[in-house]
């Protein structure tokens, strides 16, 4: 520690208040109730969940990960990661937006009902935005998006004057970059 | 109930087993259609006492009790349904107080959960938030390796309860049965020794304190006797002033001239100063409590902060810490004390006289002090009356919460850990009856008293009973005030003393209410009559009920209000109700 830090770490920073998102990748064993177990906690201690995907992702192990968009101060942000690891079935916590440099990508897909210029415009913007039709009928369509979250928001805003319908989205999968993989 | 690792066995006879095999000696519990199957295996066999409770909460309670005082898991068995959701009080208490519970609870058949079955409900989705983990069996060949793996998580790294569901049809189904010896957990590893680093940092600020203060909690008592006697050696040989938590009472006695008495909100004066004014603080063990720090902003604002804890998320959770330090008290007290001796470290003499100096100023304002009076038994004096007749006596004690669980600590001093059992976190009322009972169980010979009040021990009093069927010659001394006294407390400080239905009309007759369940019934009314009902009680080899009548409107001090500092206590003899009142501020008053 230095001369210079003062008695406390109360005077350490003001930043508290600052909320952050930051992207959680959680290794659990793929055992019942293991996502009611994390999704519990969250609404027990009252964090929030912006967003929210699991999947098994090592069937032979039974291991699944699951990729969890948060909001909150950086000490709420480390609190989580610390109630997370100490939970049983959890392998490993790994904060992705504090390693850095993490690809994220979400996948959407889209129904748009419309007909004459609108519908036009639709296939027209979604070419730009590089979604496939996946299924189509004289007044309609569905659109497969994958990207960023904001693209897929600026995706669906673009959609909504058109006749946007319903969407469906997976939710954020993230991974880092580089050779290195999670330790499970 | 024959049988080896590897065996084929019912799923009953696997419970059973497995329990001989962990070691355990007493289950509590209470039978019903769910479990039926295991009741019947524990009546074919003798290595497993078996303990009937009168309610399943009373049967969770009596675990920690009996876990508390000995550093062991207690264990307890229920029926489904209502079995289950009865237990979920005590689970709670224990997870909130960090005791190993490992309770099983009976299920309707497998190919009937979800249909709303007779006395079926989702187990394990009402007690995942209030247990360190659970498990539902839904293959026996499953059974053996959940129910060591239950042991194992429930007394590993922080402790806490866990729930192993069976369903009845896993209870009746054969299967292979696996040694704890064969076991091993997938995933769960907690640390348990601390890094040197952070050690090293830790001893060396220590090392240039000027006002240390040790504050120490629960985790000390959880690590063993190891970590009690090693905070000794190290309070001891540093001349460190201590204090400790509720939780931590007994791990540095009473009577050791480093001791402050206990903080936090009904602490003593000299504790609550002395960590609010310390250059550094070294918490071991606990964990920043509500009802230690006060107000979080104004907590102790000029220290650096040395925190050690098992559990890596009580770090930096209520109060940012300078060292952080997860491990095993124990481990960590090992490591601190060896660097201290090996760089012969030593405190700053002169620093450390003024700082002793101070803490005798604060300490000579007697912040204990009570008013005391002839005509009627004051609390606090029958708790000082009940620790000096018992104080050359083996002695556990037990309370429930309010206002007497505060005295208690306050009056009835602790030299050894493991001697004082209560229900911290979670505030059970209810809690230190049964609790008596797990308690005598694993002393028989040793005198446990319940310190209760009247309106707690209520709550749980038919378990009087069961001490009653299994001898148990438990003591449950009520300060019978009439009133729930720590609500009428708060309604005084904080509600314009409009005493909303904290008075305790018909109450009881305990004495004969005691004799009605077979045990001794007692009563003291005035000061000069006490000291011999005491005697008589200790004397008594049977369980008894002590109704000892105390002043009405006799108030806990001191007290931190709610939303204070801890240099804003009130001292209770010369404050008057107004400026009580005035001390709570609007932000306080919804605080808990």
């Amino acid at each position: 520690m230095s001369a210079q830090q003062p008695a406390s770490a109360y005077f350490l920073d003001d930043t508290k208040k600052v909320t952050e998102t930051h992207t959680l990748a959680v290794v659990v064993d793929n055992e019942p109730g293991v996502l009611a177990r994390v999704i519990g906690l969250f609404s027990g201690r009252g964090y929030n969940i912006d967003s929210l995907t699991v999947s098994e992702t090592e069937h032979n192990a039974h291991v699944s990960r699951i990729t969890i968009v948060t909001t909150g101060t950086p000490d709420v942000i480390v609190q989580i990661r610390h109630q997370l690891e100490r939970m049983v079935p959890v392998h490993s916590v790994a904060d992705l937006t504090v390693q850095g440099n993490a690809i994220s990508r979400e996948l959407a897909m889209v129904k748009v009902a419309g007909k004459g210029d609108k519908r036009v415009e639709a296939l027209r913007l979604a070419d730009a935005f590089r979604a496939r039709v996946i299924d189509a009928t004289t007044e309609s369509f569905v659109f497969e998006l994958t990207g960023k979250t904001d693209k897929i928001e600026q995706f669906i805003a673009l959609m909504l004057p058109l006749g946007l319908v319903e969407v469906a989205r997976t939710g954020v999968a993230a991974i880092s970059r580089g050779p290195e993989g999670m330790k499970i | 109930m024959a049988g080896s690792s590897g065996e084929t066995m019912t799923g009953a006879e696997i419970v059973l087993k497995a329990l001989a095999d962990q070691g355990v000696e007493h289950v509590f519990g209470y039978p019903g259609g769910a479990v039926l199957p295991i009741y019947d295996e524990i009546f074919q066999q003798e290595k497993v006492k078996h303990i009937l409770v009168r309610h399943e909460q009373g049967a969770t309670h009596a675990a920690e009790g009996y876990a508390r005082s000995t550093g062991k898991p207690g264990v307890v068995l229920v029926t489904s349904g209502p079995g289950a959701t009865n237990a979920v009080t005590g689970l709670t208490d224990a997870l909130m107080d960090s005791i190993p519970l490992v309770c099983l609870t009976g299920q309707v058949p497998t190919h009937l959960i979800g249909n709303d079955a007779f006395q079926e409900c989702d187990t394990v989705g009402i007690t995942r938030p209030c247990t360190k983990h659970n498990y539902l069996v839904k293959d026996v060949n499953d059974l053996a390796r959940i129910l060591h793996e239950a042991f194992y998580v429930a007394t590993t790294g922080r402790p806490g309860p866990v729930v192993v569901d069976i369903p009845k049809d896993v209870q009746f189904a054969k299967g292979k049965y696996i040694g704890p010896t064969n076991i091993q957990h997938k995933t769960y590893r907690p640390r348990v020794k601390p890094d040197q680093n952070a050690v090293k940092a830790a001893v060396e600020l220590i090392a240039r304190a000027k006002r240390p203060i040790l504050y120490t909690g629960g985790g000390v008592i959880n690590s063993g006797p190891t970590a009690a006697n090693l905070l000794r050696e190290f309070a001891y040989m540093t001349g460190i002033p201590l204090t400790s938590t509720l939780m931590g009472l007994g791990a540095y006695p009473a009577s050791g001239k480093n001791w402050l008495g206990m903080l936090g909100m009904h602490g003593t004066y000299e504790a609550n100063m002395a960590m609010h004014d310390c250059d550094v603080m070294i918490n071991i063990g606990a964990r920043f409590d509500d009802r230690i720090t006060g107000r979080i902003d104004a907590f102790s604002p000029g220290s650096r902060k040395i925190h050690v804890d098992i559990d890596p998320s009580s770090i930096n959770k209520t109060v940012r810490v300078d060292i952080p330090i997860v491990g095993d008290c124990a481990h960590a007290l090992e490591d601190m004390i060896r660097l201290w001796k090996a760089q012969q470290f030593h405190l700053d003499k002169a620093a450390m006289k003024d700082w002793w100096a101070k803490i005798d100023k604060w300490r000579s304002r007697d912040s204990l002090r009570y008013r005391q009076r002839k005509d009627v038994i004051m609390p606090q004096y029958a708790i000082e009356r009940l620790y000096a007749l018992t104080r050359d006596k083996d002695v556990y004690i037990t309370t429930e919460v309010g206002q007497h669980q505060m005295w208690a600590a306050q009056f009835f001093k602790f030299n050894e850990p493991n001697r004082w059992m209560t229900s911290g976190g979670l505030g059970t009322m209810g809690y230190g009856l049964p609790a008596t009972i797990g308690v005598q169980l694993a002393h028989p010979d040793s005198l446990v008293i319940d310190i209760a009040g009247d309106a707690s021990v209520l709550m749980t009093m038919q378990e009087i009973s069961t001490a009653v069927q299994y001898r148990l010659p438990v003591k449950i001394f009520i300060l019978n005030n009439q009133y729930m006294g720590m609500v009428r407390q708060w309604q005084q400080l904080l509600h314009g003393n409009r005493l909303s239905e904290s008075y305790m009309d018909s109450l009881p007759d305990f004495v004969k209410l005691a004799e009605a369940y077979g045990a001794v019934g007692m009563r003291a009314e005035k000061p000069a009559e006490l000291d011999a009902a005491i005697k008589e009680m200790i004397a008594v080899k049977r369980p008894v009920i002590f109704d000892c009548r105390v002043a009405a409107l006799a108030n806990c001090f001191p007290m931190i209000p709610s939303g204070k500092a801890h240099n804003e206590m009130l001292l209770g003899e010369d404050v008057p109700d107004s400026e009580i009142e005035a001390a709570i501020g609007e932000d306080g008053k919804v605080l808990v």
